[in-house]
């Protein structure tokens, strides 16, 4: 069966010659020269017409194996040499992945401002709403609906801006509070009124001549005392951490009574004592009181039925106590390296 | 206010208490206590000593050699001071002692003489010298002659004392008195206070018969009250009333002007002495200024008064001006032998205005200014009188003279307990609060379940209901007040739309890459009115405290820019910064200037900076401008906004475009005109300033969403040859005018001038895309409408088509 043993030969010889293929070129030539027109496996079958008609099949059968066997090893072999030649190609393209990204050209808030939208997002969530005002204000919003007629020394040219005898730059942020309760007459009121003001002092490390301040108004029936302190120590936690603890002290504002100030326990040392709260282990964070019955009258409100509570703070001070900043000009230098400083989250 | 506890202890115990819990206790119940100073910290070894001997040093013309017996033993101790002499008691700082400031004493030789310690001033001791008795005040400080030598020198001064210091609210102007704070720390504390004892023996002969008043001004002065006291010795004040004094900050002078000052600060009554033998007439009148009327203060300041300003006089001439400072032509001096005391209640609103007038804020004027106890007036000039008499050795004539005409009820204020506890949010039993009110004795009765209270004239800040629940909160205890919400509808909280849009246009500049600066409000009248996108009369202020902030911005750019400068002067190259706020426009009906919110930005340096990627872009017009229109993409107004080339004062002519809304000008934007830009040592920048309120007034569109096409587009781009001067803004008009419904978009992709062009022009190269959101365009459709567009282009602008 000299047919036989040749195609067994011609078999061997090509498997060894796939396997010897070392890139896809190579491997190309093996199949043109074993499986191609003029290849011997070709030639074979066009022989097979010399072989007896009952031998045909059988050698028929015997060639396409022989040929499927050398196809299938070709195939694979093929993908083998194509993984082969990707990963390498791959491995060249191979880059230094510690070299710096393209940057995001992206800004950020003003420390001040993102202090006051945390402020005021707490307040929205508990349902009050922004209430806004001019910053050039009449004498009567800033002082006289404010239980501070004229006379009174905190309204003393010295301390404020006069445009005009009946117009100043607004030294607080009250007079909208002033304004919400002349223009809601009789409506219960849930406000809070961020902004600039404007007092005459010299600028220095703890003082400017303007800042931000951020005040809440709450006028309705029945509004008690339990109530703000309820509300401030909610908002402690929610500004300054769940640990925090308020207190309240005694104090004095003309236009409410009574008036407190309100601390809260350290945020630093939680009340052991260090030097951001100087020892005492509380830090002082704002104003507060009842609203003086002479400012819910002068608003058309009655007393007698209406009561109502207000808070005010400033949003330099907390931004220093919370940041670390110790001179508050720098809020206002709009240095790049200052103000690119606070563009992470803290959650 | 300066509160010695050694002086306190005189009307209440507080032996059961240490200093430091006083001050937390008295903090919490609502006067801060600002400091607690330990007088005697850092002081040691410190003894009284006699001077036995005092001879010049041998060596040194300005030392003296000393011979000091400090008790057990006599030292030699070399002192420089001028005032030292033999017979003195004096203050020894012996080997070993400490002085304030860590100060060690030790022994040692001075120029050959062995110095066993130092001779002291009070400023040694750490006593200022501004209230150091002024004979004093260059030397060593001289004891009296009774003191022992070798006794501790701190209990001798004063010093073994701590002074709480009190951050007094404008309302407790009570507690601006020794006994007012007695008050306070009695309720506090729940211990009675003892009240001094007025008792001392009057002459035969009449006040009234010695001294005349007439007051023509009783408004400013509804009661004025005058004492007499005969045959005083105007001496050095015994050393317990000079230590007082020291204590709390004032300087001892003579007996008779230490005594009111005590009177002052015991019974928060400002006093005056008169030498009765200067005042010349007898007669004490009180009436107003008259314009132009001169007198000379006590310290010896000639002042013009007016007739607001409310004087003392000897029926001819001013004598002080009312509670704010006496006359030199009346001033007690060491040879007066009859004093005039007056104790009077001047109406604060006078007092402030006759202060402010004359710069002079005294002890006194603070206390008239905010009211004096009208119920005390009398028993302080009483007080000084018995005074007077104990330590300068006087003779108080029978009775006063007064002119009273003063209201002195207390305010009655009636109040339920319930009202009380419906306020606070409490449960506080009626007892309670009983006991509250009269801890602060405060006089209150029960009547029919009703709390009925007399408030005392003492506290001026007790007017109301209201005033009355602080005092019981306070003392109850603000830390007993529950925690609770309000109750009632709840209503959702929110931003307005304006409020709102405000954010997001922060946050849209800021993802565009500017940080968010915030400047000043208050510029100079230079600057004020710089790159104004609309000028009116400038807001000014009426007394400026500098130049740079006289008036109010109408730009926001200015202050924008000098951040820039500041940044880049740092070597900070690249500036992208945006602010949004307010600007200041004339005077609007209601005497207001119009309050516009404005948005500005200033960029500058570099916009792409990748260098290992060689990538690096200076900021130029577009980048400001691709910020603008993506703004106004997320605002909506992307269709209703065009640009206009435009010219503006400090911006570069060619490169400046207003921004125009529905065709009025609500913005700017382009290159500072470069001789700006070497004004403020800043290199290429571009700026942008627009009417913020303006744009979020704008009414959007509602979104509705659009099909995704479901359809191909086809593009086509073409490359036109233009004059230079022909802009792309409006060959894009004219291509889609002809472009219609089926053209969907047209971009610019390529903008040419150089050699393969001709002089004079530009080549614009167009990416056109047609489409139909109902089907697919034929190639012939799409032929035949960009044909239309090449047309238009040819015969409406003149373009050329480029080969």
């Amino acid at each position: 069966m000299a047919m036989e043993q040749q195609l067994e030969q011609l078999k061997q010889e090509a498997l060894q010659k796939i396997d010897a293929a070392s890139s896809v070129k190579e491997l190309n030539d093996v199949r043109v020269a074993y499986l191609g027109k003029k290849g011997p496996i070709t030639d074979l079958l066009k022989g097979m017409g010399k072989l007896p008609a009952e031998e045909r099949p059988k050698m028929g059968a015997l060639v396409n194996v022989v040929r499927e066997t050398v196809t299938t090893q070709l195939e694979s072999k093929m993908a083998q040499l194509e993984e082969q030649a990707v990963n390498e190609k791959l491995a060249k393209e191979t880059i230094d992945i510690t070299l710096p990204g393209r940057p995001v050209k992206l800004g950020n808030h003003h420390p001040l401002t993102r202090v006051v939208e945390e402020i005021e997002d707490f307040f929205i969530s508990m349902g009050y709403e922004i209430a806004e005002g001019p910053e050039v204000e009449k004498d009567y919003y800033n002082f006289e609906a404010l239980n501070l007629p004229k006379g009174h020394p905190a309204r003393d040219m010295q301390d404020s801006f006069y445009i005009s005898e009946d117009v100043l730059l607004r030294t607080h942020t009250s007079p909208v509070q002033a304004r919400t309760m002349a223009a809601k007459k009789g409506e219960p009121i849930k406000i809070i009124c961020p902004g600039k003001v404007y007092r005459r002092d010299n600028d220095d490390a703890t003082h400017s001549h303007q800042f931000t301040q951020i005040e809440g108004l709450v006028v309705g029936e029945d509004i008690r005392m339990s109530d703000l302190k309820g509300t401030l120590a909610l908002f402690a936690k929610k500004m300054f951490g769940e640990e925090r603890e308020i207190r309240l002290r005694p104090s004095f504002f003309p236009f409410t009574e009574p008036s407190v100030e309100m601390d809260i326990s350290c945020f630093k040392c939680g009340g052991s004592g260090c030097n951001v709260c100087k020892k005492t282990g509380w830090i002082e964070i704002l104003g507060a009181g009842m609203v003086h019955l002479n400012v819910l009258e002068m608003a058309g409100y009655d007393p007698t039925v209406y009561t109502g509570f207000a808070f005010g703070m400033g949003p330099e001070r907390i931004a220093m106590l919370k940041y670390g900043v110790e001179d508050i000009r720098h809020f206002f230098t709009n240095d790049m390296r200052f103000i690119s400083q606070f563009h992470r989250t803290e959650a | 206010m300066y509160v010695s506890t050694n002086w306190l202890k005189d009307y209440i115990d507080i032996s059961g208490i240490s200093k430091a819990e006083l001050a937390e206790k008295i903090t919490r119940a609502g006067i801060e206590v600002d400091s607690i100073i330990d007088r005697a910290e850092g002081l040691k070894n410190l003894v009284v000593g006699h001077v036995e001997s005092c001879e010049k040093h041998p060596e040194a013309d300005k030392l003296n050699i000393c011979q000091v017996n400090v008790g057990e033993e006599t030292l030699q101790i070399i002192c420089g001071a001028p005032n030292v002499a033999a017979g003195q008691n004096i203050v020894a700082a012996l080997p070993g002692a400490r002085l304030p400031g860590g100060v060690k004493i030790k022994k040692a030789k001075l120029r050959g003489e062995v110095s066993n310690g130092m001779i002291c001033s009070l400023q040694e001791l750490g006593i200022e010298g501004k209230v150091v008795p002024k004979q004093y005040a260059e030397g060593i400080y001289v004891l009296p002659e009774d003191a022992v030598p070798g006794t501790n020198a701190l209990g001798v001064l004063g010093l073994d004392d701590v002074i709480l210091e009190f951050d007094l609210t404008p309302n407790r102007s009570d507690a601006l008195s020794m006994l007012g704070v007695a008050y306070e720390v009695g309720a506090i504390l729940s211990e009675d206070i003892k009240l001094p004892e007025i008792s001392y023996t009057e002459s035969s002969e009449q006040a009234a018969d010695a001294l005349s008043l007439r007051v023509d001004a009783k408004e400013d002065n509804p009661m004025y009250v005058a004492k007499v006291v005969k045959d005083v010795k105007v001496a050095e004040s015994p050393l317990w009333l000079q230590n007082y004094l020291m204590a709390a900050g004032v300087r001892p002078h003579n007996n008779v002007v230490d005594v009111t000052n005590f009177v002052l600060l015991e019974y928060g009554q400002p006093l005056h002495a008169f030498d009765y033998d200067r005042l010349a007439t007898k007669e004490i009148v009180v009436r107003r200024g008259e314009e132009g009327e001169k007198m000379t203060t006590l310290d010896d300041a000639e002042r013009t008064l007016n007739a607001n300003q409310l004087v003392i006089t000897n029926g001819k001439e001013p004598v002080a001006l009312a509670g704010v400072m006496g006359g030199a032509n009346s001033e007690v001096h060491e040879g007066t032998t009859t004093v005039v005391i007056e104790s009077a209640y001047f109406a604060p609103a006078s007092v402030r205005q006759t202060s402010k007038e004359v710069g002079l804020r005294s002890d006194a004027s603070t206390r008239f200014e905010k009211g004096v106890d009208p119920n005390r007036v009398a028993e302080a000039a009483e007080r000084a009188a018995q005074l007077m008499a104990e330590l300068a050795g006087g003779t108080v004539l029978a009775g006063s003279v007064v002119f009273d005409e003063l209201d002195k009820t207390p305010v009655r204020i009636v109040l339920s307990p319930d009202y009380v506890n419906h306020r606070l949010g409490m449960k506080i039993p009626m007892d309670e609060m009983v006991s509250i009110l009269e801890r602060l004795q405060i006089p209150v009765e029960a009547v029919n379940g009703q709390l009925v209270v007399d408030a005392p004239t003492r506290r001026q800040d007790l007017r109301i209901k209201e005033d009355l629940i602080e005092e019981i909160a306070r003392l109850y205890g603000y830390d007993e007040i529950p925690a609770t919400l309000p109750v009632g509808e709840s209503v959702p909280g929110g931003l307005n739309s304006s409020q709102q849009k405000r954010r997001l246009v922060r946050r849209y500049l800021e993802s565009a890459g500017l940080y968010q600066a915030i400047t000043y409000s208050l510029t100079s009248r230079e600057e004020s009115q710089s790159f104004a996108l609309e000028t009116a009369p400038v807001t000014e202020l009426l007394m400026p405290m500098s130049e740079d902030h006289s008036v109010l911005r109408q730009s926001l750019l200015p202050h924008l820019l000098e951040a820039a400068t500041y940044n880049v002067a740092r070597r900070i190259d690249t500036v992208s910064l945006y602010e949004t706020g307010s600007v200041f426009l004339g005077t609007e009906a209601d005497g207001l200037p119009k309050e516009v919110n404005h948005a500005a930005a200033v960029i500058t340096g570099k916009w792409v900076d990748h260098k290992w990627q060689q990538e690096t872009k200076t900021v130029d017009f577009f980048v400001m401008k691709g910020i603008i229109e993506g703004l106004m993409d997320v605002l909506g107004l992307t269709d209703r906004v065009t640009y206009e080339q435009a010219a503006h004062d400090g911006m570069h002519p060619g490169r400046t475009a207003d921004i125009v809304l529905d065709g009025s000008r609500i913005g700017m934007l382009g290159q500072l005109h470069p001789s700006e830009q070497k004004k403020r040592d800043l290199k290429e920048t571009y700026v942008m300033e627009i009417n913020l309120s303006a744009l979020l007034a704008e009414q959007t569109e509602p979104l509705v969403y659009t099909q995704v096409p479901r359809y191909p587009s086809i593009s086509r781009d073409i490359a036109l040859v233009v004059p230079t001067e022909e802009s792309a803004g409006s060959l894009i008009t004219v291509i889609q005018e002809a472009g219609g419904d089926l053209l969907k978009d047209v971009s610019v992709f390529d903008l040419y001038e150089g050699d393969n062009v001709e002089a004079g022009h530009k080549s614009l190269a167009f990416s056109l895309t047609y489409f139909d959101p109902e089907r697919t365009l034929t190639d012939e459709e799409v032929v035949a409408r960009h044909d239309q567009v090449l047309e238009a282009l040819k015969t409406k602008t003149g373009a050329v088509l480029r080969g």
